[in-house]
């Protein structure tokens, strides 16, 4: 047994486990400790790849194991890890552990729930491990899967017509990223010899032109589906609002993230002239995506909705600095997806303790909950600054990274749609500082509220977890970006040899 | 010619045996304890699955009228496993007092036509070919009027037996054509004889809608929601799962070995008719109430993303096929299998008596969800296997838009699985499905169906053997 695998094996033991428990209460220890190993493991993991690093290990890929499965087509059971994976790794099992304690309270069908997010889990560490395009794949649809029931059962509002709608969507954009799949695997070896699923493989080929002009839309598309790409987006309002805590911490803290790591990882580095050709198509959409989910954000009264709209834009901003295709730009997009998975995950842990409390998620029906619920009320504010971009958070220097390496493009264009991109986050202090006026500071307008107690001990383990991650990238952001940075190297190569600017 | 190589046709004499023997068992058997003739077929049955993998010679007949390699071997073992668990399925049904008086026939008309359809795989003459599939399917007319007493049941028995009699007449008709400019009816030689004459692809085009109907493939597939309706639902399972098997597999063999030469035609035949299947099928399962006429709606659909896997004419395309047919027939028994339980138990067979079964029947909700998430093409279940290698059959030849339309078919399969999903987990009844426990050959056949829906998948040495032993282009 490899090391990589275990992340996907201990997930699947923790379920058995669950499975077996004749008492419910016992769910919930024996979820967070199965997830707490995996929350170790990806700590050791990190500590392993940085030893190994400078040990002078300047491949690739480390750790790679590679077991062949489908003979006949090459198809293989292939699992490796560079900076960019383990940083996404260490992001979801902070992530899922942290949903862990937050849904600590759910009663109905305990059992069924924590089966299904932890299943939801482990497809997507085995989406980060995979190297090859069909286990990749394969994990891809385990992640989505699980979510229509967790949103569908546990979820609240129109929870069915969210879930559905999320889960078409999403598989909508797996039709397209299979067809992208399968474009890519026939053209995989020009010159005739065997044909591959495996990334470090096709990588070292060039597909030919044409196909990659019509494959690397489908791909890329098919990713951005999940990444929330403007005109796609429409599912991620309705399922985040929907959904039951953990899982709205999960999908968006997690989950969108595999559209952004896979539009990068599969469709960019394997076809990289006609992400070239193309880009600025899609910069437009990601640029419409960042503008308009952040005034879309203003509009609303949800705060659910609030955090899903922002999410849109956040997300937007990953894609589009992924697509500026340079060094910079690109190290800004992997911190941008771990400081706002950490940060949304933060936001929607506390939208459903203050729900939790409140019963309501409407802002103009709170107010003045900071003299109330002082912790709770503090984490709040310490997420919005994390959101608007405050230095010494994680989104500042995320942000900061991907607006100077998109300003690096020498050409109007790229120019014009930088400062449009930039004004975002002017839009984004409106309404985090609007919501943070009106829901924390004023006057409490609702009596009721008057005896809300505050946090729990493990809704505190979940956001100082949170929280904790979200400082220790805003300040002390290098290890993080020179993990990342060795690992961007075969991209941008591959990119500068096509097109040295 | 030794005797011994009668044995090449090993599968079709141990039918004939154990349809002969069922039959004189029952004239010695105690009418008093007439129910344990099913498991007196069960275990012949099952033994005779059993022999059939045992390797046998491959090997010509009766001059080449009778073929029988590897290939022809595996599609009828597959069959086999799935007849096997279709009786297993039947036996809770069969126990029921009206049933009684006619196990043996029940048995007995089965095998007939599983012989038929062996014939039909292994023929190398369109004669033998023809009578295989009459064989396959009058018995089975017989079957779904097997309810004396429902008026559906009588109604589906006519409609079935009405429009195979039209297709085979389509059918012979298409075959007269062929035998009219070639003056052949070895396959071996229609196929050197063959050309891009009019007539001929006339010819081709009467067969083929032939087959489309035993198939059910759009615009040939009207008969199919009434008749599965109307019938027991082991019959709907055994037409859905066996009927369609076998005649994918014949048209499958045909198609590559008679007809290569107007490769160009038949593509183009099959890519419309692929279209057509899977979307018409969806799109009318969608608005399905009974379970059954849904999941007749769904097995038309499915029929369509067959289709994706013969259109290359590729080796690759091959074994996907008879992969798919192995992991659909799992899949579809395991969906049909907790319908025939729940309909046994309560009689209930509308979506809307599903709902809140989660609460009352967890676990057939859980073996339901996991056969329809295969039926849908989900991981980590066979389905998904299933499907991606039938795509990828089709995206070797470069049909990259078919692909494209079928995958964006199945979310609209995965749509209409999901209200069944939806039902059993999400909605509240009043008046949910009584919790009960069903015996123990329906749990043995639902444990054979998710065993078989989780391994298949994972288990790539089932789709290598499959990919080696399968030849023929």
């Amino acid at each position: 047994m490899d090391i990589l695998s275990l992340f996907v094996v201990i997930p699947v033991l923790t379920i058995i486990a669950i499975l077996l428990l004749k008492d419910t209460r016992q769910v919930r220890m024996v979820s967070a400790f199965g997830m707490g190993l995996q929350l170790l493991m990806a700590a050791s993991l990190v500590i392993l790849y940085l030893t190994a690093r400078h040990a002078g290990n300047n491949d690739e890929m480390l750790f790679v194991k590679d077991y062949l499965w489908f003979k006949s087509l090459n198809i293989h059971y292939a699992v490796g890890v560079d900076g960019i994976s383990v940083a996404m790794i260490t992001l979801t099992s902070l992530v899922v552990f942290a949903g862990i304690f937050a849904s600590w309270e759910v009663e109905f069908l305990r059992k069924e729930f924590f089966v299904s997010l932890i299943l939801l889990a482990s497809g997507v560490f085995g989406f980060f491990i995979s190297i090859d395009l069909f286990t990749m794949f394969l994990f891809y649809e385990l992640a989505v899967i699980p979510m229509y029931l967790l949103i569908g059962i546990w979820g609240t509002g129109p929870k069915e017509y969210s879930a559905m709608k999320l889960t078409l969507m999403l598989m909508g954009g797996s039709a397209l990223l299979l067809v992208g799949l399968l474009g890519i695997y026939f053209n995989s070896s020009p010159d005739g010899s065997r044909l591959t699923f495996n990334i470090l493989e096709i990588s070292k080929v060039v597909i030919p032109l044409p196909a990659q002009r019509i494959f690397f839309p489908l791909t890329f598309v098919g990713f951005g589906v999940l990444g929330a790409l403007f005109p796609f987006h429409t599912w991620s309002p309705d399922g985040h609002a929907s959904a039951p805590t953990a899982v709205s911490m999960l999908h968006a803290g997690v989950l969108m993230k595999l559209g952004g790591y896979g539009a990068f990882r599969v469709a960019i580095f394997l076809m990289p002239e006609a992400a070239h050709e193309l880009s600025w198509i899609f910069i437009i959409l990601t640029s419409i995506s960042v503008i308009y989910g952040a005034f879309g954000a203003i509009a609303q009264k949800d705060l659910k909705y609030i955090n899903a709209y922002s999410s849109v834009s956040h997300c937007g901003l990953v894609l589009f600095a992924v697509l500026m295709m340079n060094q910079t730009a690109m190290n800004g997009a992997i911190i941008q997806m771990i400081s706002h998975g950490l940060m949304t995950a933060l936001f929607f842990a506390l939208i459903g303790m203050l729900y939790g409390r409140t019963h309501t998620r409407m802002i103009n029906e709170m107010g003045g909950l900071m003299k109330i619920i002082p912790f709770l009320s503090v984490c709040y504010v310490i997420a919005g600054l994390a959101s608007l971009g405050l230095p010494g958070l994680s989104g500042f220097v995320a942000e900061m990274t991907i607006f100077v390496g998109a300003f690096q493009h020498p050409e109007l264009f790229y120019r014009i749609v930088t400062i449009l991109a930039v004004s975002s986050i002017v839009i984004t202090a409106v309404y985090i500082l609007r919501v943070v006026a009106i829901l924390l500071l004023g006057p409490t307008t609702n009596e009721h509220f008057e005896h809300l107690p505050d946090a729990k001990w493990f809704e505190k383990i979940s956001v100082v977890t949170l929280i904790g991650s979200v400082a220790a990238i805003g300040l002390a952001p290098f290890w993080l970006s020179t993990m990342i940075g060795i690992s961007l190297h075969p991209i941008i190569e591959k990119i500068l040899a096509l097109n040295p600017f | 010619m030794s005797l011994g190589t009668f044995l090449i046709m090993r599968h079709e004499l141990l039918l004939i045996a154990a349809a002969l023997s069922v039959l004189i068992a029952e004239i010695f058997w105690d009418p008093d304890k007439k129910k344990g003739i099913s498991l007196f077929s069960i275990i012949l049955f099952g033994v005779i699955t059993i022999i059939g993998f045992i390797p046998s010679p491959s090997g010509s007949l009766f001059g080449g009228m009778y073929i029988s390699s590897g290939t022809t071997l595996l599609m009828k073992n597959i069959l086999n496993i799935g007849v096997l668990l279709v009786f297993i399925q039947s036996v809770t049904w069969l126990k029921k007092e009206e049933n009684s008086e006619k196990i043996s026939e029940y048995f007995l008309l089965l095998i007939s036509t599983l012989v038929g359809m062996n014939f039909m795989i292994s023929a190398g003459h369109f004669l033998i070919f023809y009578i295989g599939i009459e064989l396959a399917t009058i018995p089975i007319a017989a079957l779904a009027a097997y309810d004396r007493y429902k008026n559906k049941s009588a109604e589906a028995g006519i409609k079935l037996i009405l429009s195979s009699a039209l297709s085979s007449g389509i059918l012979l008709y298409g075959l007269s054509m062929i035998y009219g400019t070639t003056g052949t009816l070895y396959f071996s030689e229609v196929a050197k004889l063959f050309g891009n004459n009019n007539l001929q692809i006339l010819g081709f085009i009467f067969f083929f809608a032939g087959m489309a109907f035993k198939i059910s493939i759009v615009p040939f597939h009207l008969w199919t929601a009434d008749v599965y309706e109307g019938s027991p639902v082991n019959i709907t399972s055994y037409l859905s799962v066996i009927s369609k098997g076998a005649a994918v597999f014949i048209l499958i063999i045909i198609l590559f070995t008679v007809f290569p030469v107007i490769i160009a035609t038949w593509q183009k035949t099959i890519y419309v008719t692929s279209v057509l299947t899977m979307t018409i099928g969806n799109l009318f399962a969608i608005r399905q109430q009974n379970l059954k006429r849904f999941l007749a709606f769904s097995s038309i659909s499915q029929a369509g993303y067959i289709l994706l896997g013969l259109i290359g004419g590729n080796q690759l395309g091959m074994a996907s096929v008879i992969y798919y047919i192995l992991v659909y027939i799992f899949s579809n028994l395991g969906a049909f299998g907790v319908v025939t339980a729940i309909s046994n138990a309560t009689g209930k067979e509308n979506i809307d008596d599903y709902n809140g079964l989660y609460q009352t029947n967890p676990k057939l909700s859980l073996i339901m969800t996991l056969a329809l998430f295969s039926l849908a093409g989900i991981p980590p279940v066979a389905g998904f296997f299933g499907k991606f290698f039938l795509f990828t059959a089709a995206a070797q030849k470069g049909y990259y838009l078919l692909v494209l339309i079928a995958v964006l078919n199945t979310i609209i399969s995965l749509f209409y699985y999901l209200l069944v999903v939806k039902a059993m987990f999400i909605n509240k009844s009043e008046n949910p499905v009584e919790k009960f426990r069903s015996d123990f050959p329906t749990r043995f056949a639902l444990g054979i169906c998710i065993a078989g829906i989780v391994v298949t998948g994972f288990a790539s040495i089932i789709f290598e053997a499959i990919r080696n032993l399968s030849f023929g282009v």
